[in-house]
């Protein structure tokens, strides 16, 4: 059977900071709604369904919120549904959302994703003690340094790498006026400075704690037709999980980043995501997860990761950006961590990206993950409507 | 069958047995055996199911991210195509509907649990409601639910015998149901909230559920009476009881038409009434008469595990059109306070 093409026609995000002490949550989504909607020039009256995401309901400490923001995001009388994949919720959400169309159940569809992390501490609401169970130890530091200690032994990168990555995406913030850190004064001798917080995680290569929203509308062939501005065409999504921990488990590079990648691939036609690709927005709470996602997702052989950002292939003018936007190293709303990168993906193939554009991008890849490296959401979106 | 792409059948449903406590028992260790049972249903191994889709809520877990443990009994190894909705599982199976009429998957694995009894679940489900001006007062599910059943009585809707008659019902109807938490007769009881007594209040408890869905042929071929789900919508109302009228399910009604429940009569209804004046507000919505048996697995007000009690309801709906004492049932599943989110979904069986 054919599915319907799937379209982003609209895309909206709040700026993210550290604290949004002037708006109530249901305030906070409302105003990336509101965005996405004037950006695809669409009423609240045009959206059939609704599909929101965020991380766990403790960060704001009420549950299951979508039931007291139905009101704040229009879906009263429609359908809404709520997603939760720990850390890979943004891009779940998305997917979901983008299904919803796919399928032809409905053809205009809100899909947003938030965290007001300031309602909370995120840090210790990741780590909950339970009997006879793994937590999360000391916030997601302390869980992936490991991780990122046996990815350094493993492949033999100088332990100069995660520096980089975090210095070049604190820079791309800079070009993004949604992007939670603007650290003007950035330096290379600053990110190395910082504190170590997890060994071998410094303070500077960590991502903050953010509120913000993102939301997209996503429609059918016929929505996108009527569109004023380029659309982004959704050409390849997956989600896939795996166990928390088992013996076979690999950490560094898990089973389940890689079959999403190639199932999205497949799906686009990509033979070759090096080439292929002109834009990644990839998930890397901790700036080492650069050069690790680009060995899981196929950008580069095995071990050899950090020399693509070494050599400067993942700068904004890079043969191979990556994340444009600054990224989650530069901003952390949990829960819409996730959507952030499907949207800023979408917005560079749409050319809509401002500063931080990618020039003539015309595929870009969203990607997320979350839980112990166990989820994964990503989609691979294109400038063109796809062919199959 | 023109109303979607695809025609999806719910080929196998398991649950566990409902308890007031299940101290000695982990989440894992709850699902496994469900998850097991359902699978060996069909005869499918989990990696062979195309999707997977799970509702639970991390609050009445008690921690951030509490699915990701629960995902182990799935045996997720090789990796799969997995997704979770933090809603009752019959939203988790809707999701899974979905992917299903992309194409994307043939069969789908949707399970759900909760665990009440860590904690007290009257209080917990406070925390649902607008975190800045009606949370912090801390009205309980009972209370409110309370406000709903006075409402109804104010209106000349029902009575509080009638309320008793529903709670006497159900529980009968439980004897019948070995999974059931609360079966025969129970004394209608003392106030909880007035006019809500014992019996017009569901039990807390633990469960667990589970329903693998396929489509066509191959639901044809894992069952030899497959309960097509020939419509499904669900529908949201505004949040604040101030803006509804509590005697009234207005989303249960449009999710219904949308469903196609109204296209011909149905003999069965599964309905996800936590309360017994909730089942009056639904039989009204949804236009059921005395003919159709309206919970004949005897309901949430016999077993009321939180996050799955709705996905239980398609279950019993679809064993009824698996075991042929039902040719057309509609199941019905609810979120939030006083019935603000409401799931309809319609399942026949072939004509034979």
């Amino acid at each position: 059977m054919s599915k319907e093409p799937v379209a982003i026609v609209g895309i909206g995000q709040t700026k993210h900071v550290a604290a949004r002490h002037d708006v109530s949550i249901a305030g906070l989504v409302r105003e990336a709604a509101a965005r996405a909607l004037a950006d695809a020039e669409l009423t609240w009256a045009d959206v059939d369904a609704v599909v929101i995401g965020k991380a766990p309901d403790f960060f704001e400490g009420v549950m299951m919120p979508e039931l007291y923001l139905a009101d704040a995001l229009g879906a009263v009388g429609k359908p809404m549904l709520r997603v939760h994949t720990a850390g890979s919720v943004g891009g779940s959400t998305a997917l979901v959302a983008a299904n919803l169309v796919a399928a032809r159940v409905h053809r205009t569809v809100l899909t947003l994703a938030f965290e007001k992390q300031s309602e909370s501490n995120a840090m210790w609401g990741l780590s909950l003690p339970v009997p006879f169970q793994q937590p999360l130890l000391a916030g997601a530091g302390g869980f992936f340094a490991p991780h990122v200690r046996a990815y350094m032994r493993r492949t033999g990168a100088p332990d100069t790498v995660g520096s980089l990555v975090a210095y070049k995406d604190r820079r791309n913030a800079l070009k993004n006026p949604y992007a939670h850190l603007h650290e003007h004064d950035i330096t290379l001798e600053k990110v190395q400075a910082s504190p170590m917080l997890w060994d071998p995680i410094r303070y500077s290569e960590t991502c903050p704690s953010s509120d913000g929203a993102c939301a997209m509308i996503l429609t059918d062939r016929a929505g996108a037709a009527r569109s004023p501005k380029p659309a982004a065409w959704v050409h390849g999504g997956a989600m896939r999980s795996e166990p928390t921990l088992f013996a076979g488990k690999d950490f560094v590079s898990p089973q389940a980043g890689k079959d999403c990648a190639a199932d999205v691939y497949r799906q686009a036609g990509i033979t070759d995501p090096r080439r292929e690709i002109d834009a990644v927005e990839m998930y890397v709470p901790f700036s080492w997860y650069e050069p690790m996602w680009l060995e899981n997702l196929g950008f580069a052989a095995e071990g050899e990761g950090w020399k693509l950002t070494e050599a400067g292939v993942t700068e904004l003018d890079g043969d191979l950006p990556v994340n444009p936007s600054g990224g989650v190293l530069s901003t952390n709303p949990i829960g819409a961590s996730g959507m952030i990168r499907f949207a800023e993906a979408a917005l560079q193939v749409r050319g809509q990206a401002g500063e931080h554009q990618v020039p003539g991008a015309r595929r870009a890849l969203g990607h997320a993950y979350g839980g112990g490296a166990q989820f994964f959401a990503m989609w691979l979106v294109g400038a063109q409507e796809p062919t199959s | 069958m023109a109303r979607y792409a695809r025609e999806v059948a719910v080929v196998a449903f398991a649950q566990s047995d409902h308890l007031r406590r299940t101290d000695e028992l982990s989440e894992v260790e709850m699902v496994m055996p469900v998850l097991h049972q359902v699978l060996a249903a069909t005869g499918l191994k989990a990696g062979e199911i195309g999707f997977t889709c799970s509702g639970s809520s991390d609050y009445l877990a008690g921690r951030a991210f509490s699915f990701t443990m629960t995902l182990d009994g799935v045996g997720a190894w090789p990796p799969i195509s997995e997704s979770h909705v933090e809603m009752d599982g019959a939203w988790a199976l809707y999701e899974a509907w979905v992917k299903i009429q992309t194409g994307e998957a043939d069969t789908a694995l949707v399970y759900a649990y909760g665990k009440s009894s860590p904690g007290s679940v009257r209080d917990v489900l406070t925390r649902q409601l607008d975190p800045y001006y009606v949370a912090p007062l801390w009205p309980d599910a009972v209370a409110l639910a309370a406000l709903q059943a006075q409402a109804l009585i104010d209106a000349g809707e029902t009575e509080e015998s009638a309320l008793a008659a529903v709670g006497a019902r159900s529980r009968d109807a439980a004897t019948a149901n070995p999974h059931a938490q609360l079966r025969g007769p129970v004394p209608q009881g003392d106030y909880q909230v007035r006019p809500l007594r014992t019996g017009d209040c569901p039990p807390v408890g633990d469960g667990v559920a589970a329903v693998v869905l396929a489509a066509g042929d191959l639901a044809r071929r894992l069952c030899e009476r497959p309960a097509w789900i020939t419509g499904i919508d669900h529908r949201i109302e505004a949040h604040s009881l101030g803006l509804r009228d509590l005697t009234d399910s207005p989303s249960t009604r449009l999710a219904a038409e949308r469903a196609g429940v109204f296209e011909a009569p149905v003999d069965t209804a599964e309905l996800h009434a936590p309360f017994s004046s909730q089942e009056i507000v639904l039989r009204k919505a949804l236009g059921l008469t005395d003919e159709v048996s309206v919970n004949p697995s005897g309901g949430a007000l016999a077993a009321n595990p939180m996050m799955a009690a709705g996905l239980i309801r398609i279950g019993e709906a679809a064993a009824r059109i698996h075991r042929g004492a039902s040719r057309r049932a509609v199941a019905h599943a609810t979120s939030g306070p006083c019935l603000q989110q409401n799931l309809v979904a319609v399942l026949e069986g072939d004509a034979r």
